[in-house]
C-alpha cells in the first residue's frame, strides 16, 4: 500500500495501462505539453512520446468522435475531456455514436472508448464549468458509467474501464483531485458495475456517488457521535450498470434509505434508486426514502451562495433524522 | 481517352454495378410502398456514379464511412445485395442484423464502417479512424462520404480541421447533389461551392462532373493514389443530382419536374452506357443481358429478404454490450 492523490492514482492508472497495451492513447486537449488542465496526464506526454498522448484542437466532437472511429478500428482511447460540461458540445457523438454503433449495426464492432472527466462544483467556477451531468449519459444504453470517490476505487476502475470492450465514462471531480488514500501496490480488479459499502451501519442507508460519499461518510459519523445513530454509506460507484444487490441488501438489513447527489435531484441519480426500492424492497421500508441533490439553480459565483448550493454535512444529517423520525 | 487505356471487364462490372444499384433502388422504393420497408429510406437514384466512380478506385485495406444514403455505398463495395436488402426488410439476415435498416448499413468484410443519420456526424469518426491507419502505420486510407448540406454542420469543420492538424488519409468526398432535403446551397451555404471550405483547412481540393463515371473515378484515383504517398488529407466535391426525393417520404414540392427532367438528360448510367458504347465495349446485346441479370438478382435478394425471418424478439437486448462469448 502506498498513500496517493486521487489525482496521482488516476496518472499511475493511465501509465500503467499504457505499458501493459500499445493501443492505448490518450487524446485531448492540452493533455501533453500542458500536462492536463488537472495535471492528471502529468509526465505522461515525456515517457510515451506525441503519439500516445495527443495534444488536440478545441474540437470536442472531433476528439471524442476520433475516438470513437480509433476504437472502432481497434485501438484504445482515453478520451480527456476538461470538465464534463464541455461534453455538451460533443453529446451527438457520445450518445448518437459511441453509445448505439455496436448495436445498429448488428454486434459486428465494438468501441472501447474511455472517456474520462471531472465534474462537481465548490471551486467558484460558477454556472457553465460546476455541473454534474454523470446521469446524462447514464440514462443511455450502450454507455457505462463510473464515478469513483476514493484514489483505490480511481485507479481501479479507470483501469477497468480502459481493458473494457465498451464506451465508459469515467466521472472524476474537482475538489477530489488533492484527496489522498491508500492504493495497493499490485494489480486489482474492480468489477464496472459493483457497488462498495464504505461505511457498516444498520439505522439507515445512505447512497451516494463520487464525491458525495465523502459527505456521507463525515455525516454518518456525526450521527454516531452525536445521536448514536449507526447510518450505512453505500458507494453507488458505478451508475450503469448499477449494482441493484447491494443496494437492495443494504435496505432489507436497515429498512430506511435515502441518496445523496451533488448534482439537481429532479429526474437524477437518487430518483432512480428510489424507484428501484419501491419495486423491489417496499416492504422493506419502514419509512419514505428521502432524496438530496444540489440546489436547483444554476451554480452561482458568491461563495456563501455556492455553498448553499451543494449538498452539505449539516443538510444530509438533517435528512437522515427526518428519515429516521 | 479513358477508355482506350481501360480494363474492358473492369469497365464493363463498374456499368453493371451502376445498374444494379439502380435497379436496387427501384425495388427497394416498391418495397417501401408496399410496407416492406420502414423507416427512413433514401435513394441513391441519380448519384451512381459518384458511388461507383469513387468507391471502385478503393483497395482492400481501406476503409468507407457513409451517410444514411448507402444501399449503393454497400453494394459497389461488395456487400451481398441479399443482405442488403433484408436490413431495408428489417430481418436477423440483414448486413446490420435487422438493428440498423436502411439508414445504418454495415459490412466489416467489405470495409464499409457504417451509414449514418445524424448529419456530418460520420466525419469525426472517419478521422478517427485514418488516426488507428497512422497509430498502425499501415498504409490504407479512409474516404468519408458525406451532402453538400453537411458542410454546414460544426462536425464537418470540426473533422476537417483536425484531419489536417493530425496529417491523417481522410478522403472527404462530398456528393453535392444540390439539395439537403430542400435547401439549396445557395441559400444555406455561405459560399456556392463546397471545395471552397477544404480551402480554409489548407487541404487539396477539386471540383468533379458528379454525373460522370469517368470524371469522378479518375479524380478519385488521382487522390487516392496521392494520398497514399501524402498521407494528407484531401477533398472532392462531386457535382451530382438525386433523381428521387430526399427519402421515400418526399413529395418535391421545392423543385419543379423540367428541372428533374433537365438532369435526368445526363443520367449517369446512360452516360457511361454511351460512352462505352462508342468505345465499342458495349453493345446491345451485352446491354441488354446486363439489365438481366441484374433484374433476376435483384429479385433473389428480394425474394431472400421477404423469405427471411425477422430476428427474434427474445434477442433484443443482444448487442447493447459486447458479450464475453462474442
Ligand atoms: C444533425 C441533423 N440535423 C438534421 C437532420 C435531418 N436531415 C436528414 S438528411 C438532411 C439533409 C442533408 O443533406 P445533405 O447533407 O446534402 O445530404 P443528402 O441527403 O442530400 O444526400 C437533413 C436536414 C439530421 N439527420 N441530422
Amino acid at each position: 500500500m502506498a498513500t496517493k492523490t486521487y489525482r496521482e492514482a488516476l496518472n499511475d492508472a493511465l501509465r500503467e495501462e499504457m505499458h501493459r497495451d500499445q493501443d492505448v492513447f490518450i487524446i485531448g486537449q492540452d493533455v501533453g505539453k500542458f500536462e492536463g488542465a488537472y495535471r492528471v496526464t502529468q509526465g505522461l506526454l515525456s515517457e510515451f512520446g506525441p503519439k500516445r498522448v495527443k495534444d488536440a484542437p478545441i474540437s470536442e466532437t472531433a476528439i471524442v468522435g476520433a475516438g470513437i472511429g480509433a476504437a472502432m478500428a481497434g485501438l484504445r482511447p482515453v478520451v480527456e475531456f476538461m470538465t464534463i460540461n464541455f461534453t455538451l458540445v460533443a453529446m451527438d457523438q457520445i450518445v448518437n455514436h459511441a453509445a448505439k454503433i455496436r448495436y445498429m449495426f448488428g454486434g459486428q464492432v465494438s468501441v472501447p472508448l474511455v472517456m474520462r472527466t471531472p465534474g462537481g462544483g465548490g471551486q467558484q467556477l460558477t454556472a457553465q464549468h460546476s455541473q454534474n451531468l454523470e446521469h446524462w449519459f447514464a440514462h443511455v444504453p450502450g454507455l457505462k458509467v463510473v464515478a469513483p470517490v476514493s484514489p483505490a476505487d480511481a485507479k481501479g476502475l479507470l483501469k477497468m474501464a480502459i481493458r473494457d470492450p465498451d464506451p465508459v465514462f469515467v466521472l472524476e471531480n474537482l475538489a477530489l483531485y488533492n484527496t489522498k488514500g491508500e492504493v495497493p501496490d499490485e494489480d486489482y480488479e474492480i468489477p464496472l458495475g459493483s457497488a462498495d459499502v464504505k461505511r457498516e451501519g444498520k439505522d439507515i442507508s445512505i447512497f451516494a456517488h463520487s464525491r458525495m460519499v465523502n459527505v456521507a461518510l463525515r455525516a454518518a459519523e456525526r450521527l454516531e457521535d452525536e445521536e448514536g445513530i449507526s447510518a450505512e454509506v453505500v458507494d453507488l460507484r458505478s451508475l450503469r450498470p448499477l449494482d441493484t444487490e447491494t443496494i437492495l441488501n443494504s435496505v432489507r438489513k436497515t429498512n430506511r434509505a435515502m441518496t445523496v447527489e451533488e448534482g439537481w435531484a429532479t429526474f437524477g441519480v437518487g430518483g432512480e434508486i428510489v424507484s428501484l426500492l419501491m419495486d423491489q424492497a417496499f416492504d422493506d421500508l419502514d419509512a419514505p426514502v428521502k432524496r438530496v441533490g444540489g440546489e436547483e439553480v444554476p451554480m452561482p459565483y458568491s461563495k456563501p451562495l455556492e455553498r448553499a448550493a451543494i449538498p452539505s454535512v449539516d443538510r444530509v444529517y438533517d435528512v437522515a433524522l427526518q428519515v429516521l423520525a | 481517352m479513358a477508355t482506350t487505356t481501360e480494363n474492358k471487364q473492369q469497365l464493363l462490372d463498374n456499368y453493371r454495378m451502376m445498374v444494379l444499384i439502380r435497379h436496387f433502388e427501384e425495388r427497394a422504393a416498391q418495397l417501401y410502398t408496399q410496407a416492406h420497408i420502414g423507416g427512413y429510406c433514401h435513394l441513391n437514384i441519380g448519384e451512381e456514379a459518384t458511388v461507383v466512380g469513387a468507391l471502385s478506385t478503393l483497395g482492400p485495406k481501406d476503409i468507407v464511412f457513409t451517410a444514411y444514403r448507402d444501399h449503393g455505398h454497400a453494394l459497389a463495395l461488395g456487400s451481398d445485395p441479399g443482405a442488403v436488402m433484408a436490413e431495408l426488410c428489417g430481418k436477423a439476415t440483414g448486413v446490420s442484423k435487422g438493428r440498423g435498416g436502411s439508414m445504418h448499413l454495415f459490412d466489416l468484410e467489405h470495409r464499409l464502417y457504417g451509414g449514418y443519420g445524424i448529419v456530418g456526424g460520420h466525419l469525426p469518426l472517419a478521422v478517427g479512424a485514418a488516426l488507428a491507419i497512422q497509430y498502425r502505420e499501415e498504409d490504407g486510407v479512409v474516404m468519408c462520404i458525406f451532402g453538400e448540406g453537411a458542410t454546414n454542420i460544426g462536425a464537418f469543420h470540426e473533422a476537417m480541421n483536425m484531419a489536417k492538424v493530425y496529417h491523417l488519409p481522410v478522403l472527404f468526398f462530398c456528393a453535392n447533389n444540390q439539395y439537403a432535403m430542400g435547401s439549396m446551397p445557395e441559400e444555406d451555404s455561405a459560399v456556392p461551392e463546397m471545395w471552397m471550405k477544404a480551402c480554409a483547412y489548407d487541404m487539396a481540393a477539386e471540383r468533379i462532373d458528379g454525373m460522370d463515371f469517368f470524371s469522378v473515378r479518375e479524380a478519385t484515383r488521382r487522390a487516392v493514389e496521392r494520398m497514399r504517398e501524402t498521407r494528407e488529407p484531401m477533398f472532392l466535391e462531386a457535382f451530382t443530382y438525386r433523381f428521387r426525393g430526399h427519402s421515400m417520404a418526399d413529395a418535391g414540392r421545392y423543385r419543379s419536374q423540367d428541372e428533374v427532367r433537365e438532369w435526368q438528360r445526363r443520367d449517369p448510367i446512360q452516360l457511361l452506357g454511351r460512352r462505352l458504347e462508342e468505345d465499342g465495349i458495349l453493345d446491345t446485346r451485352t446491354r441488354e443481358d446486363i439489365e438481366k441479370a441484374v433484374d433476376e438478382e435483384v429479385e433473389r435478394a428480394t425474394r431472400f429478404a421477404l423469405e427471411s425471418p425477422s430476428p427474434e424478439t427474445d434477442d433484443l437486448y443482444q448487442y447493447v454490450y459486447t458479450e464475453e462469448d462474442e
